[in-house]
């Protein structure tokens, strides 16, 4: 197996896959490209490609073993982490310019086709830019590495202890060109800023239908979630049989955890569309937006967007608040409300002109999306009850908690 | 200033240049230098003229520096061995070094630098860092032996690296763990028959306590090293999936996959009426819907992974449809495969809603996911009844759109319909018929003129409407080629009086005008039928049809355990087995899913996991390959959107024509307890002639063809003049054409006597500086042996014998060295017996049966190779239970049925059945039918394949007839040649 970006860089980590092999990846994509029928793992031969792409690179992984196709994946998407956390941006300049480094790490992050660490902070510990010199104090391996606790390094000391917890739960919907919901749920995602000193043991408490059920207790809104997915530092065993999520958290930024909820939810943002295409000459668009939730929530930063055809002209508009705009280059016309308080209802009207040779090209029908925000607001009601801090030397810590909810997937078919 | 300026030096003269830096006694210089190096190794350009050079700043304090030359001998060693030695000494010092990571550094560049001569100075630092105190540098090691095990297995297992790295599982510290189980199982996959990865439940135990404390990359090699584990019973295979449940948890789709597989297949061994296991199938649907908000390319393994898992478990994701449902943004191949799963859960329940949804997207502008959508349309009316009557009238909603793809789409998938559904919907053929013009590919056509022939009596023009296909006939595709043919004799066979000139048209195309042997056969059949038993015809070929299964392109259930056990692979990807896309893994023993809870029966059992299976046995695919009633029904149109590929390859012409004549004539007129008709007529070369003259058949009937067929001159004309190539291509007896086919085949083989051939010279003197050595093989008391004369036809004399084999397809080798005790002095021969294991490597060869060896003595080494009977192969509990084996022949697919015969063999079934015996062949059952005694019987390869054999022998007729099935179909022309030799001898 190697990894392979486009011919800046490849590594070999095992002998079995010739590197001129790598020739062929970039003619067969556009073979597939070229016959629609792309598809992430492609086929030479006895060799196999699996490849993403990210800005303008591929990151192409060979074997011509029977491999773990979503460790491939999972890798892949890993290693653009990491290049991004060293880098900030993943691209070609930014590989050439530390190509060192980058096989440096590509050689901490895989050996002979097994991924070994690839957390990109305990990585910064004995993997750096500047290039290691060989103090004794600084070339020691990190304990961290193949210490249980994987995620964390010792002796980190902060002046005031404290951690940021951010609820965030998207919404995804699909609703379908009559009016009807289709599909809809709530992707929810618990992120830590931890500012702690030393290695401390934290417990969150959720208002989790399954743990109040398991305690008998009963008083207060519970959510119940579908499925729920853990950072590695939660003992998953632990939740699995108590649901207790206690765990050491890694220094600063992390997804703790997410979850979704397959209940259904009233469309925060309601949308009635009535796109009238007169061929040849004009697209009238009417759109109602109404916004179903509590009055004293506000969603901020309402992007209403609506399709229209590629071949369309001379916008107007009119709407009862914000502002329109017609965005040629995606095809389409983005109403934008700063502030939508719940419980009120706006009115957006464009006009197109079509030119009279229609474009005999067939074009897809995109839906309308919307995208928001409502902040101090989770739609499944989901509450963190407690975060309990406990370190050895007992210090004081603080936990903040804040509320979002945005939209996440959110389609409406149309009918044109 | 970034590392980027050293990709910009591209003067000539550079790497003279680039000499002198490297060798600059400034440190600064140096590395710079080296940096250089590398960047323009990394654009492709050739340095390795540098490696002195490179190699002599190896010894330097400065990390960074070590690194990169380092990485320069990965990329050049191989090119440059002699060179890389001096390497060693640094590595060998580097191993040793205070800074644990300066000597996991180079324990594991070491192993990445493959050549020869230097593993050998590797063994002894390796063993000392697979004991190191720090554990970075023992996870090094532990994968350093995989490594070094992919150079050099031997060495690896001279040095006892593998029982050090078995002790790792044991390490105190997880990664360590992990990496050592990475690497075991890396090395028991090219190792197919070893013990290494010995799992008992105590080992299991320490595996899952690590699972708690591994990265997620660890997690994933364990996870994926459980599942080869087998559970000794269900209560053991409840606690590990306990477990491994909370991995479902995991952020890392991979570990949920990981763990999905493990879960299924210890499912197998649950009683379903356990609590637990309900509670287990629910706790497996949410992860799976969660991995669909995952990267697109994760997405996809998904998806593919749920779709075997539905098949296998539909009651998993049985309430979850919606969450298929595509996205706008979704990416094609994530768009192809939700519809496909769609298809799978589509139930009553929510028919209703997949239809309206599979409409928007019928209208949407992607053409594959278009038509894929059409056909999923037709699809769910032949999977949910009651939605039949939608569905037709969607399709004729799209049909009016006129969009040239979406209405052969329709029409396609509406000749499904039909199948399904005979006689409902025909209302509909007018409109159908409108399009006839738009139809522009072989399937559309195919299935348009099928939909005519089959209702050729309602359709009023069906006769100009074939017509118009017929003017460009050699221009169609086969597909329509064959459609049309069959159309019209059943057109012929429904209107007699209008259509004679036009059967007679296209059956001359069909047979004379055409290269295609296909096209010929069928029409030579069709001629023949009309000609000789126009009843028969009618019977044959207007013969009620047998329905159209719910799901045509169900994955066979042997393959689809198979893949069940490797979840999250390739193959799961591709739903092809790994040895189809694998090198070098044929011999590879197929995974099979365990056996369920109490049914006693030994894993090996080929039957236990189907007969865990799903209750419903899955309805077989579309009538198999070279089925030859099949073919005449003209049901061999291509299935409903086969996403998959075949179940296996067919073994090739050569099969198919035994399997069309053999079985598919028996089939065909066996039923009639009469003589089949055509030997009867054949023994007179122009026999088509003399077809409307011969008296007719008892059951003849002439009025139900309007009298007109029997003895019509214009009949009798038309049939009267067959083409002259005729005769030829239908020899007088059936088994006459076998055996000519046969012929074919090869029954001329090898030269080979019974159970022991007798020995016949491998490799001769003049070949081997005097060395003769002739030889057999043996199965004495269940061991193998190679027996050989070695003679010295040279004037010295030899000593110092030894053998060695190349890997071969059964992994037989030495079992011990070649015992030669005594020198063999000129003209002397020496009579040696060695006996053979079956765990050597193993490797595929061509023919299977043969084996490379090389003998070597005082005076040099020589090469032969040799072809051993496969019966040494068949070992001695080879018998199957008579209901293992019902359900085993039953499971093998049709295609890996080989028939062979046997000529002029005068033995009676018993005394055949015995001396079969002798050779480990057992027989199971015997069956007489009318004469004719058929012996079931089954055998058992070295390997753990199963053979099973169906032997008909008829009193009196010296010709038996060997039907073969076995999962690995390859080893079937082997096996019947061994029957042949062991019957005659």
């Amino acid at each position: 197996m190697y990894m392979h970006v486009l011919v800046l860089i490849c590594r070999n980590y095992k002998g079995d896959v010739d590197m001129a092999e790598i020739d062929h990846f970039m003619p067969l994509l556009m073979q597939h490209e070229e016959e629609g029928l792309l598809c992430p793992v492609l086929s030479h031969g006895s060799v196999h490609f699996m490849w993403i792409k990210h800005s303008n690179l591929y990151l192409v992984a060979t074997t011509n073993k029977n491999s773990n196709a979503s460790l491939v994946y999972s890798f892949l998407y890993k290693l653009v982490e990491v290049f991004t956390e060293y880098f900030k941006e993943l691209e070609e300049e930014s590989i050439q310019d530390n190509f060192v480094v980058v096989y440096e790490l590509l050689d901490e992050l895989m050996d002979f086709g097994f991924p070994q660490t690839t957390d990109s902070k305990i990585l910064q510990e004995y993997i750096t830019q500047e290039g290691a010199k060989l103090e004794v104090a600084k070339s020691k391996v990190p304990t961290t590495v193949t210490n249980a606790v994987s995620w964390r390094s010792e002796g980190i000391k902060y002046k005031k202890n404290e951690v940021f917890i951010d609820v965030i739960e998207s919404i995804n919907v699909l609703v379908n060109a009559n009016g009807s919901v289709m599909s809809s749920d709530i992707v929810g995602s618990i992120k830590l800023k931890t500012m702690l000193s030393g290695m401390p043991e934290l417990r969150l408490g959720l208002n989790d239908r399954v743990l109040f059920a398991l305690t008998g207790r009963d008083k207060g809104k519970t959510v119940t979630m579908e499925d729920v997915k853990f950072h590695q530092c939660v003992r998953l065993s632990r939740f699995e049989s108590d649901r207790t999520i206690s765990f050491i958290p890694p220094d600063g930024e992390s997804e703790l955890m997410s979850y979704r909820i397959n209940t259904h939810v009233k469309p925060l943002i309601w949308i009635e569309s009535i796109i009238e295409k007169f061929s040849h000459s004009r697209v009238e668009i009417m759109v109602k937006a109404k916004g179903q939730f509590k009055k004293q929530s506000v969603a901020n930063n309402v992007e209403v967007r609506v399709p229209v055809p590629s071949d369309a002209d001379s916008p107007k508009f009119k709407t009862s608040t914000g502002n329109a705009k017609y965005v040629p280059e995606k095809n389409m016309v983005v109403w934008t409300i700063k502030s939508f308080p719940g419980g009120k209802e706006f009115l957006m009207r464009a006009h197109f002109g079509l030119p009279s040779v229609e474009n005999d090209e067939l074009e897809g029908k995109p839906p309308i999306t919307v995208k928001f925000e409502i902040p101090y607001f989770t739609v499944s009601g989901i509450q963190v009850r407690y975060m309990k801090i406990i370190e050895k030397s007992g210090y004081q810590a603080l936990p903040w908690v804040r509320y979002i909810t945005q939209s996440g997937d959110y389609q409406l078919r149309t009918n044109v | 200033m970034t590392d980027s300026k050293y990709f910009t030096t591209t003067k000539k003269g550079e790497i003279f240049e680039l000499k002198a830096e490297l060798n600059s006694d400034k440190k600064e210089k140096k590395k710079e230098a080296v940096k250089k190096v590398i960047a323009s190794m990394t654009v492709g350009k050739d340095v390795s003229a540098l490696f002195p050079d490179v190699v002599n700043c190896m010894q330097t304090d400065n990390l960074e520096l070590k690194k990169l030359v380092y990485l320069y001998l990965m990329n050049y060693a191989k090119s440059q061995p002699d060179m890389a030695i001096m390497a060693v000494n640094t590595f060998v010092k580097d191993c040793e070094d205070p800074n644990p990571l300066i000597r996991a550094l180079a324990v594991r560049t070491m192993g990445c630098i493959r050549v020869d001569k230097i593993t050998e100075y590797l063994c002894e630092p390796l063993r000392k860092c697979l004991k190191d105190e720090d554990p970075y540098v023992r996870k090094t090691a532990a994968v350093c032996v995989a490594k070094l095990h992919d150079i050099n297995a031997q060495l690896v297992e001279d040095q006892g690296f593998l029982d050090t790295l078995k002790d790792l599982i044991s390490d105190s510290n997880p990664m360590v763990v992990a990496n050592a189980v990475a690497a075991l199982s890396e090395i028991a996959e090219s190792h197919p028959n070893s013990n290494l990865l010995d799992l008992n439940p105590q080992t299991i135990n320490k595996l899952l306590t690590a699972l708690n404390e591994c990265t997620e990359w660890g997690q994933i090699f364990i996870l994926d090293c459980l599942a080869n584990y087998t559970p000794r019973d269900d209560r053991e295979s409840q606690s590990i999936c306990e477990r491994v449940t909370p991995r479902l948890s995991h952020a890392n789709s991979a570990v949920v996959l990981s763990a999905v597989k493990v879960l299924m297949k210890f499912m197998e061994m649950l009683p379903k009426d356990l609590d637990y296991y309900g509670t287990l199938l629910k706790k497996l649907a949410p992860p799976l819907v969660t991995l669909l908000s995952a990267e697109p390319e994760l997405q996809y393994v998904a998806l593919r992974n749920i779709n075997l898992i539905v098949q296998r478990r539909p009651e998993i994701l049985k309430h979850e449809m919606k969450v298929f449902f595509v996205k706008y943004n979704d990416p094609i191949y994530v768009k192809l495969e939700k519809l496909d799963i769609m298809i799978r859960l589509a139930s009553q329940a929510n028919i209703a809603q997949v239809l309206a949804e599979l409409k928007e997207y019928a209208t949407e502008v992607d053409v594959d996911f278009v038509r894929k959508a059409v056909r999923a349309i037709g699809r769910c009316a032949i999977k949910v009844e009651q939605s039949a009557e939608r569905c037709v009238s969607t399709l004729l909603d799209l049909i009016q759109t006129k969009v040239n793809y979406v209405v052969q789409e329709a029409i396609v998938v509406i000749k499904d319909i039909f199948r399904k559904y005979p006689n409902k919907y025909e209302s509909v053929i007018a409109t159908l018929c409108e399009n006839l013009d738009s139809l522009d590919e072989p399937e559309a056509r195919a299935a348009m003129i099928w939909i005519v022939g089959e209702y050729a009596e309602r359709i009023d023009n069906a006769d100009e409407l074939l017509e118009s296909f017929l003017e460009g006939f050699h221009d169609e595709s086969t597909q329509v080629q064959l459609q049309l043919l069959t159309a019209i004799v059943k057109l012929f066979l429904k209107k007699p009086t209008e259509t004679q000139e036009l059967v007679q048209q296209v059956l001359s195309l069909a047979t004379q005008d055409s290269d295609n042997p296909d096209l010929r056969d069928r029409g030579y059949i069709y001629w023949r039928l009309l000609s000789t038993d126009p009843v028969a015809a009618k019977e044959v070929v207007l013969a009620e049809k047998p329905l159209i299964s719910e799901e045509t392109d169900l994955i066979e259930p042997t393959l689809l355990e198979e893949l069940i056990c490797h979840i999250g692979t390739l193959a799961s990807v591709y739903h092809k087995p790994p040895s189809a896309f694998v090198e070098g893994s044929r011999g590879v023993q197929h995974k099979r899913l365990p056996g369920s809870a109490g049914s006693g029966e030994s894993a090996d059992s080929p039957d236990t996991g189907s007969a865990a299976g799903v209750s419903e046995a899955p309805p077989a695919v579309i009538p198999s390959q070279g089925d030859l009633l099949g073919d005449l029904l003209n049901l061999d149109l291509t299935p409903p959107t086969t996403s998959g590929p075949p179940p296996a390859p067919s073994s090739g012409m050569q099969m198919g024509a035994m399997d069309l004549l053999g079985g598919g004539l028996d089939s065909l007129m066996g039923d009639e307890s009469e003589p089949p008709p055509v030997p009867q007529r054949t023994d007179t070369p122009q026999s088509p002639q003399l077809s409307h003259q011969s008296p007719s058949p008892p059951d003849y009937s002439p009025t139900e063809l309007g009298g007109d067929l029997g003895g019509s001159p214009a009949m009798g004309a038309g049939f009267g003049a067959p083409p002259t190539a005729m005769p030829a291509s239908f020899p007088p007896p059936v088994s006459g054409g076998l055996d000519d086919l046969f012929d074919l085949g090869g029954s001329v083989g090898m030269p080979m006597g019974a159970y022991s051939p007798p020995k016949s010279i491998w490799l001769p003197a003049m070949k081997a500086k005097g060395l003769e050595i002739s030889g057999t093989f043996a199965r004495r008391a269940g061991v193998i042996q190679m027996e050989m004369t070695l003679t010295n036809k040279a004037m010295s004399i030899m000593t110092d014998f030894a053998i060695q084999f190349n890997r071969n397809s059964f992994g037989l080798a030495p079992a011990g060295p070649l015992q030669v005790l005594t020198p063999v002095g000129p003209n002397q021969s020496i009579e040696v017996a060695l006996p053979l294991s079956t765990v050597g490597p193993v490797m595929k060869m061509e023919p299977l049966t043969n084996l490379q060896v090389a003998v070597k003595n005082n005076i040099d080494v020589f090469y032969f190779s040799s072809q051993y009977p496969i019966s040494m192969l068949f070992v001695e509990d080879g018998k199957m239970e008579r209901q293992v084996f019902l359900a085993t022949w039953k499971d093998i697919p049709n295609d890996n049925e080989a028939q062979f015969q046997i000529k002029d063999c005068h033995l009676n079934s018993d005394a055949a059945s015995s001396k079969l015996q002798g050779s480990n062949v057992f027989t199971i059952a015997k069956r007489t039918v009318e004469g004719q005694d058929m012996l079931y019987q089954s055998m058992k390869l070295t390997n753990g394949i199963w053979v099973l054999a169906e032997l008909r022998v008829q009193a009196g007729n010296p010709n038996y007839t060997v039907s073969l099935k076995c999962r690995a179909p390859e080893v079937s022309q082997c096996v019947f040649q061994s029957y042949e030799a062991m019957l005659k001898n």
